[in-house]
């Protein structure tokens, strides 16, 4: 992205150094230069990123595989905790619904499923209805699970445990929540979507069958030419959801139909980009050894996570037929 | 934000495993001032539908065919916008002219007549042409008065375009043209094309060589018009044969030999553009519209609208994104052959979906509403993924640009 070239320079820089095809888990030596350089906390007010920044910083996440929580930190946790005038302790942190029991004045018990990373994290805060608590994950009892891409999604168990800090929640904080994620998953899969182009152009240079690159043969052409539109797809609804969410807010009824649209659209393109860039790479894509698994298992695991393509096209699906023959085009359009 | 430079070594990867050229430009935000621009269209069209002027059609710059309604856009300034106005134009922007076009399509106005010459004759007028041709046509296209056709493919050329063999022989005073073009839309309404002919012999070690393009008038003696009618029977097709026409060294258009790159910077302007995701919006529209009068549709049906649309809105960023480009003198080449790919196989996408989600079969003799638009546009669909380019070679475009060959 050009808008953004030093943000994403530096972002490449360290995911590139810490790039590791064999390790599983929180990246720590990627978390702690992201976090010297404030990309945990990039849109706190203190470092004074925007969301815009941050679609440039989730979309080189994604197309490195990235093993840092960036996304859970400052999109959700960070968030959400800074809206309800909490503060959150140092670290990896994420933001879920969740259904406690406790008034919150004395101890909480509260079972969360699946927490993205929630084994490496240091607080996971709770919207629960009307209020916020942030917990501490010292005292979860933690059951191990995991994504297709073998990123940690773990069950957390709190019991009796007394918050870090509770408050009442903001107004809309449920949508908005809801609508971050998706917005945080569409750049990723965006990210990993490029990630999993590239590889594939790389290798049809280099694979030789019939006595030449199998980039030379028009079939292959074709099909990786579809891949790049769709890449070019993702990256263009997901980037405009960002621009959107960074000027209108969440709260704007056209930011909730961009998100929407891009998860929608970024599912769909995760399909085809990872179908495309396997048929490409043939057996050897197909292993463990190779390292395309590691984006192209990515999108198989973020497509349907925050909402998959069915989800979001039912909410688009809702307001385009609400909207009605006329009012469709002026619902795609938007303003001005 | 403070950010420091990373600079710890990559041990074993490099940076080519997320290394492309770009393929897409970045989004851009349509300035808020052309809200009131929108609005004007928005209550012409409304305007213009109350009078039941023409009725809503699907693949309307192809087919669309009304002086009247050309004329009445031109009044309101809507046609050459982007003419300077000492050539009768308006001096306005490419993306206040992308507003307008948007507009109509969606609507599903009869912009055919005034479409190429608004769309690409202006802009290589004003690139190319001569101080006399600029004076002889900006002022009447600007005024919905003077229609243009294409003069590209040939009988044996298609997308092989390098390979045309109308050729152009000098002759006292000017050139002889002859030869065949083809697939020419609203050649027998228009007034003029631009040709691309041979003005030197084929050299096998430079293909794009020895190509020149003329302006030439369709009334000139020696030009033919034949109709080639659509599968439909309709006529908007035709073969336009030179017998030994005579052209004025005047109406060469642009530089001797220098027809091929001509050629390349007016397709930048066709590949891009709302025409090439819009075609089948009408019958997106009327598909919502019979979805929403009858029982609450079921979750199936929300959900291949709600795909429909996010991808409608999706590609319409994209091309706003190439426009953006364009309009800051960026030649995004790769960036506008992927937005045509994609967009055209969605124009196709819609016709499938509405075909399935209503049960009712298409009917080419319906005045207008679902039944007439869904005919029209499985009838047309053949089209949308050939014209300005097929789209096995627009992909060969993007696999270039993307380093595949």
């Amino acid at each position: 992205m050009a808008r953004n070239a030093e943000l994403a320079e530096l972002a490449e820089s360290i995911f590139a150094a810490s790039y590791d095809t064999d390790a599983t888990g929180l990246d720590t030596a990627a978390w702690k230069a992201c976090a010297e350089s404030g990309l945990t906390t990039l849109t706190d007010p203190e470092v004074g990123g925007t969301l815009e920044d941050s679609a440039v910083l989730l979309e080189a996440a994604g197309a490195w595989a990235a093993r840092v929580p960036l996304a859970e930190t400052d999109l959700l946790g960070g968030w959400l905790a800074g809206a309800a005038g909490l503060t959150v302790p140092d670290g990896p942190s994420v933001a879920v619904t969740g259904s406690a029991t406790g008034d919150g004045t004395d101890t909480v018990s509260v079972r969360l499923h699946r927490v993205p990373w929630g084994r490496a994290l240091v607080a996971v805060v709770v919207l629960d209805g009307d209020r916020v608590l942030v917990l501490d994950t010292e005292d979860a009892t933690v059951s191990e699970g995991t994504n297709v891409a073998e990123e940690p999604r773990d069950t957390l168990t709190f019991t009796g445990v007394t918050p870090v800090a509770a408050g009442a929640a903001p107004s809309g904080a449920a949508a908005e929540l809801e609508l971050r994620a998706a917005l945080a998953r569409s750049l990723l899969l965006a990210g990993a979507a490029r990630g999993a182009l590239a590889r594939s152009i790389g290798y049809a240079g280099e694979r030789q069958q019939f006595g030449r690159p199998i980039a030379r043969f028009q079939a292959v052409q074709q099909m990786l030419a579809e891949a790049g539109a769709e890449v070019a797809a993702a990256t263009a609804s997901s980037g405009a959801a960002a621009r959107s969410a960074a000027t209108a807010g969440f709260a704007d009824p056209a930011t909730a139909f961009a998100v929407a649209a891009a998860k929608s659209r970024c599912g769909e393109a995760a399909t085809a980009v990872a179908r495309i860039a396997h048929q490409v790479h043939g057996a050897i894509g197909f292993t463990r050894e190779h390292d395309l698994r590691l984006v192209t298992t990515r999108l198989w695991a973020w497509r349907d996570e925050d909402g998959n393509e069915a989800h979001w096209n039912d909410r688009v699906g809702e307001l385009a037929l609400r909207a009605g023959a006329d009012g469709l085009w002026p619902l795609v359009t938007g303003r001005p | 934000m403070v950010a420091t430079r990373h600079d710890d070594a990559v041990a074993g990867t490099s940076t080519t495993l997320t290394r492309l050229p770009e393929l897409v430009p970045d989004p851009l935000e349509l300035p808020g001032s052309l809200a009131g621009l929108r609005a004007e269209v928005r209550d012409f069209l409304a305007a213009e539908r109350a009078t039941g002027a023409w009725t809503p059609r699907v693949d309307v710059w192809l087919s669309g065919w009304d002086e009247g309604f050309s004329r009445r856009l031109a009044e309101r300034g809507w046609l050459g916008m982007t003419i300077p106005p000492e050539y009768g134009g308006h001096g306005r922007s490419a993306l206040e002219r992308y507003v307008v076009t948007e507009e109509l399509l969606a609507a599903g106005a009869p912009v055919a007549a005034h479409w190429i010459a608004d769309r690409q004759i202006g802009p290589s007028l004003l690139r190319y042409g001569t101080e006399e041709q600029r004076q002889a046509f900006l002022p009447g296209i600007a005024r919905g008065e003077i229609y243009f056709g294409i003069g590209m493919s040939e009988p044996d050329s298609g997308s092989d375009l390098a390979s045309v063999r109308t050729r152009a022989t000098r002759v006292d005073g000017g050139w002889e043209l002859s030869g065949t073009k083809v697939w020419t839309s609203g050649a027998h309404h228009a007034h003029a094309f631009f040709a691309l002919v041979r003005t030197a012999p084929r050299d096998e070690k430079n293909r794009h060589a020895g190509l020149s393009q003329f302006l030439v008038e369709l009334d000139r003696p020696g030009v033919q018009i034949r109709p080639i009618p659509l599968l439909t029977g309709a006529h908007h097709f035709n073969e336009v044969v030179f017998d030994k026409v005579f052209i004025p060294d005047s109406r060469v258009f642009g530089e001797l030999g220098n027809g091929w790159a001509q050629v390349t910077g007016e397709l930048a302007f066709e590949r891009s553009g709302p025409e090439r995701f819009l075609s089948t919006y009408p019958l997106l529209a009327a598909l919502v519209g019979e979805l929403t009068a009858g029982e609450a549709a079921d979750a199936g049906t929300r959900r291949r609208i709600g795909s429909l649309v996010s991808r409608v809105w999706t590609l319409r960023g994209m091309s706003l994104a190439v426009a953006g480009a364009l309009e800051s003198g960026a030649a995004p080449e790769l960036a506008a052959a992927l937005v045509k790919d994609l967009g055209t196989r969605y124009e196709n996408e819609i016709v499938d979906a509405a075909r399935l989600l209503v049960d009712t079969p298409p009917d080419p003799g319906a005045e207008g509403g679902f039944a007439r638009l869904l005919a029209d546009a499985v009838l047309h669909a053949p089209g949308f993924t050939l014209r300005g380019g097929t789209n096995e070679v627009l992909r060969g475009i993007v696999a270039r640009g993307m380093g595949l060959r």
